[in-house]
């Protein structure tokens, strides 16, 4: 912490924080203001006497009923949800594995194929959808979620093996070789010892990579089609904004509710997800 | 129990030769310590002994077998590692377990030996806490505990204690000592510590620069180093050493000379230095065999030496001094009258005098 007088704590610490929580946590309060707003409200002229954008005396919960019952809201969720977990368990196990190869097994060109790895990541999503649909047209899965299952890993493999591959070199390569010396094979080394110590980081890749795949955009778009098909983002966004219309109400009620997994997820594991940044493997 | 035979190992890591031509042999139920700077290429052996490391060339054998290619855990021996490895998620029962139960040892085995372990150790009433909820000491324990569980052919130790504070190193020295006295397991014990090696060791190995530059009982290497590292390497303060000529003395035997000395060599080391004579040689003398002259000292043994520094150490007092060009350190009594800037008498121990070849730095 800073020293000094109690300003300087303000100054260079206490306003900063402040700020940054305000930036970080506005769009949610306007999302919340927005999705309980009677629409009168919304659509009300900023130069109107009685313009209030930040607050409302009259709450409803209309947009959220229109979101339930008028859209396909709930199977969006569904789809998401299906899509994000299958897609996670994939790329968390070919990561794990990955990544304790990259990090342990001496093999030739170990750290140039790692490197290689992290470059596919780097690859930008909106070059890649043109090949990846020619690949998802081919094998007919157009408008099916394997089209996103499948290729949602194209990027969190990546992902998951560059993080997990970092975690497995921070753990001291002695405690392997003991329980390698104790009688275990390298599998059972791996799954005794590794692996409990690495779950911290695996929940990390496994949060990173649902939140990654739950708010994915450009595939769901270009590969799915038909409305009871689509993801939360995908479908919110094409059928509560048409033409230049946008229904503010049940668009913010679908953000927010899209974002209550991810929230859940999140506080979830929070305590391991911050112990797995820090990386704390002290024996 | 086993005995270990190491011949003409050798260990390169790419093209950097770090492990040269060892040839050792490790007698059963014997206390053999690796000593050796930092980067001697110690703990390689130590793991090429333990198959974490691949053997460039040569041979180690444990027992009757070679074991080049056997895996760690065919080997039966059990290590001790600096960090300690000690399973973080696991508590210390399971930590001493662990290898019995990957050796599918029965479930009332398992719980008498680790008991047993414990009970050896002092540990038991950790024996439900996780390793991160234990002291330093501790954990050393809990690492000693799983190596002896399983009872091993061999314990290879590499550096345990240099983590500890100074005064549970000398502790946990004793008590390895004792656990090696009541198991009587063959160990390797890796340290860069003279005083560990000198105290733990039924013999030890010097290294350096990836060769044993000498193997034997520490009081061997001590009073016999085979050269000037050896010398220089045990014991602490380390020995002085002074570049001198050798000249023949008219009166019979030889003389080692150089600006702050002149000492007539002692009758048991001329037939070796004679070969000498009119060349350089490095004298080697301890700090324990210089003491302040007094009269009954043969004046050609005495030479001039102007105090430095005083350090007191309590049971004895050592002197820093200049002779000549030199840097000598002597090993007095801690009452000595002398201050700093004295000029005083100094005579030396002609039994323990060691005399190295200027080039090869072999003892002569
Ligand atoms: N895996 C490795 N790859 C390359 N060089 C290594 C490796 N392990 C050790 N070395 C080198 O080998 C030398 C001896 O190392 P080590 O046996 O650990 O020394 P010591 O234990 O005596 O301090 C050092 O110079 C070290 O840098
Ligand atoms: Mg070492």
């Amino acid at each position: 912490m800073i020293e000094g007088p109690l300003w300087r704590k303000w100054l260079f610490v206490n306003i900063p924080i402040i700020l940054f929580v305000f930036v970080l946590l506005f769009p949610f309060y306007w999302m919340i203001i927005t999705t309980v707003r009677p629409d009168s409200e919304l659509y009300r002229p900023w130069n109107a006497p009685n313009y209030n954008p930040f607050w409302t005396w009259r709450p409803t919960l209309e947009h959220i009923q229109y979101l339930l019952e008028e859209t396909l809201f709930s199977t969006w969720m569904l789809n998401t949800m299906l899509i994000a977990g299958i897609s996670t368990i994939i790329s968390v196990i070919c990561g794990v594995f990955a990544g304790y190869a990259l990090a342990r097994l001496n093999f030739p060109y170990a750290a140039g194929i790692g490197t290689g790895i992290f470059v596919t990541y780097l690859v930008p999503q909106t070059l890649l959808f043109i090949p990846l649909s020619d690949i998802i047209r081919n094998f007919s899965l157009g408008d099916t979620p394997w089209a996103l299952i499948l290729t949602y890993p194209t990027f969190l493999i990546p992902f998951c093996t560059w993080l997990m591959m970092g975690y497995f070199k921070a753990i001291p390569k002695e405690l392997e070789e003991c329980a390698r010396i104790d009688g275990a094979s390298r599998f059972k080394a791996m799954l005794y010892i590794i692996l409990p110590i690495a779950v911290p980081g695996i929940l990390s890749a496994g949060i990173f990579a649902f939140t990654l795949s739950w708010n994915e955009f450009i595939y769901a778009l270009v590969f799915l089609s038909s409305p009871e098909q689509k993801t939360v983002p995908v479908g919110v966004t094409s059928e509560l904004i048409r033409g230049d219309v946008f229904f503010w109400g049940p668009l913010m009620a679908g953000a927010l509710l899209g974002s209550i997994p991810v929230a859940l997820v999140y506080s979830f594991f929070v305590e391991h997800y911050v112990a797995g940044m820090t990386g704390s493997v002290k024996g | 129990m086993a005995q270990v035979l190491i011949q003409s190992l050798n260990k390169k890591f790419d093209e950097v030769h770090v492990v040269k031509d060892v040839n050792l042999e490790i007698r059963d139920k014997e206390f053999m310590v690796f000593v050796g700077p930092s980067g001697c290429g110690k703990t390689t052996t130590l793991r090429m002994i333990a198959g974490l490391e691949s053997i460039t060339s040569g041979q180690v054998m444990i027992g009757d077998t070679v074991v080049n290619t056997l895996p760690p855990m065919d080997r039966d021996i059990a290590m001790v590692f600096q960090n300690y490895a000690l399973y973080p998620h696991m508590t210390v029962y399971d930590n001493m377990a662990f290898g019995l139960k990957m050796r599918k040892f029965a479930k009332d085995d398992i719980r008498r030996r680790v008991q047993d372990a414990a009970d050896i150790l002092d540990i038991r009433d950790y024996l439900h806490r996780k390793p991160r909820q234990l002291s330093g000491g501790q954990r050393q324990r809990v690492a000693l505990g799983r190596a002896i569980v399983r009872h091993p052919r061999v314990f290879l130790f590499d550096e345990p204690l240099s983590n500890l504070d100074a005064k549970l190193r000398v502790q946990m020295r004793i008590e390895l000592r004792k656990l090696h006295e009541r198991l009587g397991t063959t160990a390797v014990y890796v340290t860069h510590d003279q005083v560990e090696a000198m105290t733990l060791g039924d013999r030890v190995v010097v290294m350096r620069d990836g060769r044993v530059q000498q193997v034997g009982e520490p009081l061997e290497l001590y009073y016999q180093p085979a050269n000037r590292f050896v010398a220089g390497f045990l014991g602490s303060p380390a020995m002085n050493f002074a570049t001198v000529r050798i000249e023949a003395d008219p009166g019979g035997g030889f003389v080692a000379a150089n600006e702050g000395l002149r000492l007539t060599v002692p009758p048991r080391l001329t037939d070796r230095v004679g070969p000498y004579a009119g060349r350089e040689l490095t004298l080697g003398i301890r700090p324990e065999d210089l003491h302040i002259a007094d009269a009954s000292d043969p004046p050609d043994l005495v030479f001039d030496a102007v105090v430095e520094v005083i350090e007191r150490l309590g049971s004895e007092a050592l002197l820093v001094m200049r002779v000549g060009k030199d840097a000598m350190v002597a090993s007095v009594e801690p009452t000595v009258p002398a201050r700093m800037r004295d000029r005083l008498r100094i005579a030396i121990n002609p039994e323990r005098l060691h005399a190295f070849d200027m080039e090869t730095g072999a003892a002569v």
